[in-house]
């Protein structure tokens, strides 16, 4: 259906948001509910969906490990009186431009053939994962049903 | 006229495009298209400098005070007393006063500048998405608004999330909103007027080493003024030695009554950040053992030592406001709801809401409301009084929340005198005579804790029930809203 983003901005009328929420469970950590919603249901796999929702709360795990390493950074930043940062990066941003990518990535390969985009959690504050739901303009919403033969075709 | 339209038209084109191909950098040049920088439209309370790179609360006037008494207090330390020190003992002192001087410098401008972990409103598609969630859960039902609490079970301690009216968010576990700065914060620990900012997240570390740094600073000048002064008259005499250097009298002053308040202020957050608390977690004796046998701090990482690590050299994450990137023309947006559901308060729109016959005490089910009264105040009482019933006043005293029904005095006015905090005005527009006395109060919500700790506050905008209209408060007819959701309601012994 949709071959790429561009396409799909075009083309599509956005129909609905899903919004994936924060999983507190563990604290104050960044991780998102990998509960699978219902309005994605007939539009996406629920292992592909799990699979990005793990991957990223993975790489947010990651950025916010406490460990030698961040130790490390925090030392010499604060010996540097933090000037350090002028010219380095934090390993959190590091880490959000890995994650900027894959969503990108994710997007192109399996989301946008799916008539789905999901936008970068940083963008909506660290709240939610924001996946906008597209419909075709001129088709009456029937095509949901093939979108996602013609999207695993895609890949 | 044909042409002035189509030549707006044109212009709104001309715009759409523009941002779609061309890169941000260069828009900023053409006139015709202005691009607004984000901290320009940021809805909460807070100042912005150097096109967006520094972030500041609103009153700075105490930030500027406390800027120049570091300044004046080394400056006359590095004027008068180091060169006689420098001569007398080693010069190694000047050189380990500057480097202190330089990093409590360095420090405080760090947490005055930057973002303490400020979370962003929800965007109108969320907000909009959550209201829905929350209506579908409590039946659908317009008329009694539901509790907006979500509970979270984390390392086995029951958190409750609190849904924010002015952000339109459930606060992760530990923000709070700041009503001085009207935002919603991550791991609030306080507002610091000696700082100009709020001491959140991603400022924390920054503060801590900011009063430890001055805590040293303090006693470093405190000790070798005082060493300058007896070496001085050792030589000279007592008096003629305070003669040649009167400015080490002052600085003997100014660090004297200093080195009590941020020496003990620095005690107080090396323990907080030992068992990895924040202040206002501690002035709610959220995580006391006193609230109950099986209360812990569930953020706590067991051992001092992880505790501080965490809290000091822990990765510092980045800034959710985005201050410096370029407002978007047009994003997609799904189209209003239109099921009529109405939005329960936020900004100052919620005062008309309140203002309906909605009593907004069962928004506030899970906040220790303490109702205070004050006898002394005689007369004025009624106005009190009625003061408490459209916006019952809570007040936060330091350590642990009263117990329910006991009385203490009604000092919402004063802090409110005290503390020009924004918070929620009430704008009601009931046909209450004492409308004027209420109209200028300006109260916070239970968790706005400002700083310095202890200061009494008042508490949040409760909206006024039934029986408030009729202008007189029965403590009987409140009895089921006070089983719904008020812990520690307390009677207007006056009334």
């Amino acid at each position: 259906m949709f071959h790429n983003l561009q396409e799909l901005r075009h083309s599509a009328s956005l129909a609905n948001k899903v919004f994936i929420q924060r999983d507190y469970s563990e604290g104050t950590t960044c991780k998102f509910q990998t509960k699978f919603p219902s309005e994605l249901e007939s539009r996406i796999e629920r292992t592909l969906f799990e699979d990005t929702v793990k991957t990223l709360n993975n790489y947010y795990a990651e950025a916010e490990k406490i460990g030698g390493q961040s130790y490390l950074e925090g030392c010499l930043a604060c010996a540097t009186a933090y000037l350090i940062f002028l010219c380095m990066e934090t390993r959190y941003e590091k880490v959000l431009k890995k994650i900027a990518k894959y969503i990108q990535e994710q997007n192109e390969k399996i989301y946008a053939p799916r008539g789905l985009l999901i936008t970068d959690p940083i963008e909506r504050g660290m709240r939610v994962i924001e996946i906008s739901i597209y419909e075709d303009r001129g088709s009456s919403g029937s095509s949901s049903g093939s979108s996602s033969v013609s999207g695993s075709t895609a890949r | 006229m044909h042409l002035g339209v189509s030549e707006s038209m044109r212009e709104c084109e001309y715009s759409q495009i523009s941002t779609r191909s061309s890169t941000p950098m260069e828009t900023p040049y053409k006139k015709r298209t202005p691009k607004k920088r984000k901290w320009e439209i940021f809805p909460g309370r807070n100042k912005f400098y150097c096109d967006g790179r520094i972030m500041m609360a609103k009153q700075t006037g105490v930030f500027y005070l406390t800027l120049i008494l570091i300044l004046v207090t080394c400056g006359l330390f590095f004027t008068f007393d180091c060169p006689f020190l420098a001569q007398q003992l080693t010069p190694v002192i000047p050189v380990i006063g500057g480097v202190l001087f330089l990093f409590v410098l360095g420090t405080l401008l760090r947490t005055s500048f930057s973002d303490p972990g400020v979370l962003p409103r929800a965007t109108q598609d969320e907000a909009a998405d959550l209201e829905r969630q929350i209506d579908v859960a409590n039946g659908g039902t317009g008329y009694r608004p539901p509790p907006r609490t979500k509970e979270v079970v984390i390392n086995g301690q029951t958190v409750k999330l609190k849904y924010c009216f002015t952000c339109k968010i459930f606060r992760p576990p530990r923000a709070s909103h700041c009503s001085l700065c009207d935002n919603c914060v991550e791991r609030f620990d306080h507002h610091c007027p000696w700082v100009g900012n709020c001491v959140g997240r991603r400022n924390y570390r920054f503060f801590y080493m900011f009063i430890l740094s001055l805590s040293f600073l303090t006693i470093f000048i405190f000790a070798f003024v005082i060493t300058h002064i007896i070496l001085s008259s050792h030589q000279n005499g007592f008096l003629s030695a305070l003669k040649d250097s009167p400015a080490s009298v002052l600085e003997v002053v100014v660090c004297f009554f200093s080195v009590w308040s941020i020496v003990g202020l620095s005690g107080f957050h090396t323990y907080l950040i030992s068992s990895n608390q924040t202040t206002n977690e501690d002035i709610k004796g959220s995580w006391s053992s006193k609230r109950g046998k099986d209360n812990y701090n569930p953020y706590s990482y067991g051992n001092i030592f992880t505790n501080c690590c965490a809290a000091l050299c822990g990765p510092l994450p980045p800034s959710l406001i985005d201050r410096r990137g370029f407002v978007e023309a047009d994003v997609p947006q799904l189209a209003p709801p239109t099921n009529g559901i109405t939005m329960y308060g936020s900004t100052q729109s919620q005062q008309s809401h309140m203002a309906a016959a909605t009593p907004l005490l069962q928004h506030q089910s899970s906040e220790p409301v303490i109702l205070t009264t004050s006898p002394e105040n005689g007369g004025t009482l009624t106005g009190r009084a009625s003061l408490a019933l459209t916006g019952p006043c809570t007040s936060l005293p330091l350590g642990q929340p009263t117990p329910p029904n006991s009385t203490s005095s009604l000092s919402c006015h004063e802090a409110t005198d005290k503390l020009p905090v924004h918070g929620h005005t009430l704008t009601h527009n009931h046909s209450n005579p004492l409308q004027e006395s209420v109209f200028q109060h300006h109260f916070l919500t239970p968790e706005e804790v400002p700083s310095p700790p202890g200061m009494l506050h008042c508490g949040s905008p409760m909206g006024h029930s039934h029986t408030a209209q009729a202008g007189f408060y029965d403590p009987a007819s409140q009895d089921s809203l006070h089983e719904d959701s008020v812990r520690g309601l307390v009677k207007l012994s006056s009334v």
